[in-house]
């Protein structure tokens, strides 16, 4: 269905191929993943697949493209519309029309099909996608789950033979995220689709993958394989997939499912290890930072947040939890003063320094330019939002000037944070750590009491993932309060103390972690669902108490 | 009578109409009447939507047009005879400035025509900003002849480009605060407007290339040149008819080429979208239908434009004469027949779930 022969692409202004020799063959109807760390040519792969690299994004491609027996040299990607269906990582980057009705019939309209054939299909997608309720809605009202279906409908409508999706999940909170892949392995299974999915979060995806495109680094040798021998070699894998390598099980079990199936003896052997990993640091308890009092947020009409009471201990990670659109970005904002509270109170612990609020706390909102700083910091969801430096380097000395800080701390913090990342590059140029680890660097600079971290792992791949849970860690150590808006489940077992799980603008559930998670379907990490009733999170748990090296 | 939005040529015809009709009078009763009479009809039939919004825009710049008339009018104007009311230094300039003088007499008289010629620039102005308001963009867009490729994206990415401006405004004002910069003065907007214009500039790559790929614009089974041809006919013939207009308008040009380029260029254009159009590249899931709103609608705009031709005397080249405007009573019925697009056609869909924005597009929540 798609073929690729010693395909090659370069970008304009770069000397170093993006892609080299690759050839590889997907066939009709099979759910192909594609994976590799961060800048290893993931995009671009999936960009050739409908004619979007090089007619877009400019550059050279070598080689030859085939997809559905048309040679994308010959093809621009408006040809090739009625073969493939292609969605962005940015859902609503890609919406042209206004409501979710029109744009369900966008690519069916530009592919000329008759008014009757459009009608049936648009009210198809509907049903098959869940999307009737929203029918009429307008585009930008919608959550990130739902804006996701919708693109997927929109492309999925024209009945395309091909998927090419890229980080469709990214977005999505685990059960939206199942939602989604529930619905294309039945397309697979139902209507033959060919689709091929990038992913980071393999621990959603590789259990439905027929094969596995693993891409070593830019440039570097490519590999299309069964997802057995993917995982069994890659060093990209899941936890699931880490838990059956400690464990020595073969074949390398994928899925829950088929872990669980092996794990009786795992189980066996941990439930007589003399101890179960002790809970939490004794020292994770701080004094409060921060205390919100029955807070209440609306936005025209619609409320975001509702009777909200927290406190927020020093030394503590918490990961705030809940659905897209339960109001975890809300109540980030309220801490750092950017939403306004329509009824209760947000207080943050003072700090020393210039400001001499230190022992007294203050309302976030009251604070202006650089005294904010040196309270609360926030990265926000898309880290490039804070930076507008040329370089790295420009973006440090602008932070430690504006933070009041000794010249080159910022740098300093951000090497320690990311070792190994070049200062001469633009922000944008920098890999998606190395851009979080910037935003982070410029926050910790205002020597902060009380972090923010709004979805940090989006984009991110495990070696990457695991670096900013290490550098979570040794920041709750040193005493900095920390709170993390996350929809992954897995960073959230890695590092976190205290698990609140918000619903609707409700606290639902507010706990230790491992008492949290465990007893939720939908926020339990991997390991623990694996093995379950056992109160173990991580891996590391695993191997602390199988007694091997950590 | 059901909801729906009335048909965005229908809405265009009659603010046409109603301008036309401003420009035919020099009455200053009759010019506030139109005004009223299309903002209340704006105001009955808008949705709320950017676009729409942008209404409160364009009565404002109406009113400042106003106001910067007359105050041009007193520091640096034609003089007219009459009443004299202010007198100011000023300096009569040489001959080749073709009467103006820099301060000087200020004359009611020359306040009035001030005034006039202002309120008729603002009522042209209200009527081009309730076209806006009313005509839905996308559905306008698919009246575009499909032979306009490039236009076409063109103005997707303008109608997207305003909400998606006010979204990362707002956004990378909230970013800029938590890095405790100055948000307001000269250094907070260039702070603002440089990441801004950058993330538009990305936005509206990403939105042609998902357009591209989701088959807009697509050639099928149609020629290169053949689509070549009827583009550059229609883009012809639209320009000639612009001219055309422009000409039939102006009171000073010849009339007799105005009306040929007017008739010439928009047969051209048909034709070119006409012989486009047979070979189907484009289809639509609803068709915007035409009935008897629309007929009403685009009649009552044309028809007030007829009536003022006809009833109205052309007192555009008259003198000023400083008394109370003689409104005639059947003009002022015949402005209210515009009303009529506000009152008897049926409202628009009530927005549904549009008031909530999405928080999750902002930094943290709406600021």
């Amino acid at each position: 269905m798609i073929q690729l022969q010693d395909v090659a692409v370069t970008y304009a202004g770069s000397e170093a191929p993006a892609l080299s020799g690759v050839t590889l063959s997907v066939p009709e109807g099979e759910l192909c993943l594609v994976i590799g760390g961060t800048g290893s040519g993931k995009s671009t792969l999936l960009g050739t697949m409908n004619g979007l690299v090089p007619y877009f994004t400019g550059g050279r491609l070598s080689g030859r493209v085939t997809v559905a027996g048309r040679d994308t040299a010959h093809h621009p990607p408006r040809e090739l519309a009625d073969v493939v269906g292609a969605v962005g990582q940015d859902a609503r980057a890609t919406f042209v029309t206004d409501t979710v009705i029109d744009e369900l019939a966008y690519t069916m309209e530009s592919l000329a099909l008759p008014r009757a054939v459009m009608r049936r299909r648009v009210e198809d997608t509907m049903d098959l996608l869940g999307l009737a309720d929203l029918r009429d809605r307008d585009l930008r009202t919608l959550s990130g789950g739902e804006a996701q279906r919708v693109a997927i409908g929109a492309v999925l409508a024209a009945q395309p033979r091909i998927l090419v999706l890229d980080e469709p999940t990214s977005a999505l909170d685990p059960g939206a995220a199942e939602e989604v892949l529930a619905i294309l392995q039945r397309l697979v299974h139902d209507i033959g689709l060919t689709v091929v999915i990038a992913e980071h979060r393999l621990e959603r995806v590789v259990q439905y993958a027929d094969s596995v495109i693993v891409l070593a680094g830019p440039g570097g040798p490519v590999r299309h394989c069964s997802p057995g021998e993917a995982m069994a070699e890659s060093d990209i894998f899941p936890p699931v997939v880490a838990l059956g390598r400690l464990a020595g099980w073969a074949p390398l079990p994928l899925s829950i499912r088929d872990a669980r199936r092996a794990a009786p003896a795992l189980r066996a052997r941990l439930q007589d290890a003399p101890a179960v990993p002790p809970t939490a640091p004794p020292n994770r308890d701080g004094p409060p930072v921060a205390q919100v009092r029955g807070l209440e947020v609306r936005y025209a009409g619609v409320t975001a947040l509702q009777g909200l009471d927290l406190d927020v201990r020093a030394g503590q990670i918490t990961a705030v939890m809940g659905r897209n659109g339960a109001g975890k970005s809300t109540l980030l904002g309220a801490l750092c003063g950017l939403v306004k509270p329509n009824r209760g109170t947000v207080r943050i612990a003072g700090a020393d320094g210039p400001e001499r609020t230190d022992g007294l706390f203050v309302d976030p909102r009251a604070l202006v330019g650089s005294a904010l700083l040196h309270h609360v910091g926030l990265v926000p969801q898309q880290p490039s939002d804070l930076l507008y430096g040329e370089t790295a380097a420009q973006e440090c000395a602008q932070s430690d000037r504006e933070s009041g800080s000794p010249a080159g701390l910022t740098a300093q913090l951000f090497q320690s944070i990311a070792p190994g990342a070049e200062l001469e590059r633009h922000p944008r140029d920098l890999s998606e750590g190395q851009r979080l680890a910037l935003a982070l660097a410029v926050v910790l600079s205002g020597r902060p009491r009380l972090v923010l971290l709004d979805e940090p792992t989006r984009g991110l791949d495990y070696p990457a993932k695991a670096r900013l849970a290490r550098t979570l860690r040794e920041l709750a150590a040193a005493g900095l309060a920390i709170v993390l808006a996350t929809h992954d489940v897995e960073l959230a077992a890695e590092c976190s103390d205290r698990t609140v799980v918000l619903a609707q603008g409700q606290l639902i559930a507010d706990g230790p972690s491992r008492d949290v998670v465990t007893h939720s379907p939908v926020f339990a990490p991997q390991v623990a669902k694996i093995l379950a009733p056992l109160p173990m999170l991580t891996i590391a748990d695993v191997r602390l108490a199988l007694g091997a090296p950590r | 009578m059901k909801p729906r939005l009335v048909h965005p040529v229908a809405w265009w015809l009659w603010a046409i109409g109603m301008a036309a009709a401003a420009m035919r009078t020099r009455n200053l009763v009759l010019l506030a009447l139109i005004v009223a009479v299309v903002c209340y009809v704006t105001l009955a039939r808008r949705i709320d939507a950017p676009w729409a919004r942008a209404f409160t825009l364009m009565w404002r710049l109406a009113l400042l047009t106003v106001l910067f008339t007359v105050v041009l009018q007193i520091v640096l104007g034609i003089r007219y005879p009459g009443t004299v009311l202010l007198r100011l230094p000023g300096t009569t300039l040489p001959d080749w400035s073709g009467g103006i003088a820099l301060g000087g007499d200020v004359t009611a008289e020359a306040l009035l025509a001030a005034l006039t010629n202002g309120l008729r620039l603002a009522a042209i102005i209200v009527c081009f900003g309730s076209a806006n308001a009313l005509a839905h963009p996308t559905r306008l867009l698919r009246v575009v002849p499909a032979a306009l490729y490039e236009l076409g994206v063109a103005a997707v990415v303008a109608i997207t480009f305003v909400p998606q401006l006010a979204e990362s405004t707002v956004r990378i004002r909230q970013a800029q605060r938590l890095r405790g910069r100055p948000i307001t003065g000269l250094r907070g907007l260039r702070g603002l407007l440089v990441p801004v214009l950058e993330e538009s500039l990305e936005r509206a790559i990403a939105l042609a290339a998902s357009m591209d790929s989701r088959g807009y614009g697509r050639r099928g089974d149609v020629g290169r040149a053949f689509r070549a041809l009827t583009g550059a006919a229609v883009l012809v013939g639209l320009i000639g008819a612009c001219f055309g207009t422009y000409t039939v308008i102006d009171s000073a040009a010849d009339r007799t080429v105005g009306v040929v380029a007017l008739a010439g260029g928009t047969a051209v254009a048909a034709a070119g979208a006409l012989i486009a159009g047979r070979r189907t590249q484009r289809t639509s899931l609803r068709k915007d239908p035409w009935g008897w709103p629309e007929w009403l609608t685009a009649g009552s705009g044309i028809a007030v434009a007829v009536a003022y031709r006809i009833a109205v005397p052309n007192d555009v080249n008259a003198g000023y004469e400083l008394e109370w405007p003689h409104a005639p009573v059947s003009a002022v019925l015949l402005t209210v027949v515009g009303v009529l697009a506000g009152v008897l056609t049926p409202r628009p869909p009530l927005p549904g779930a549009r008031a909530t924005r999405s928080p999750e597009r902002q930094l943290a929540g709406t600021g």
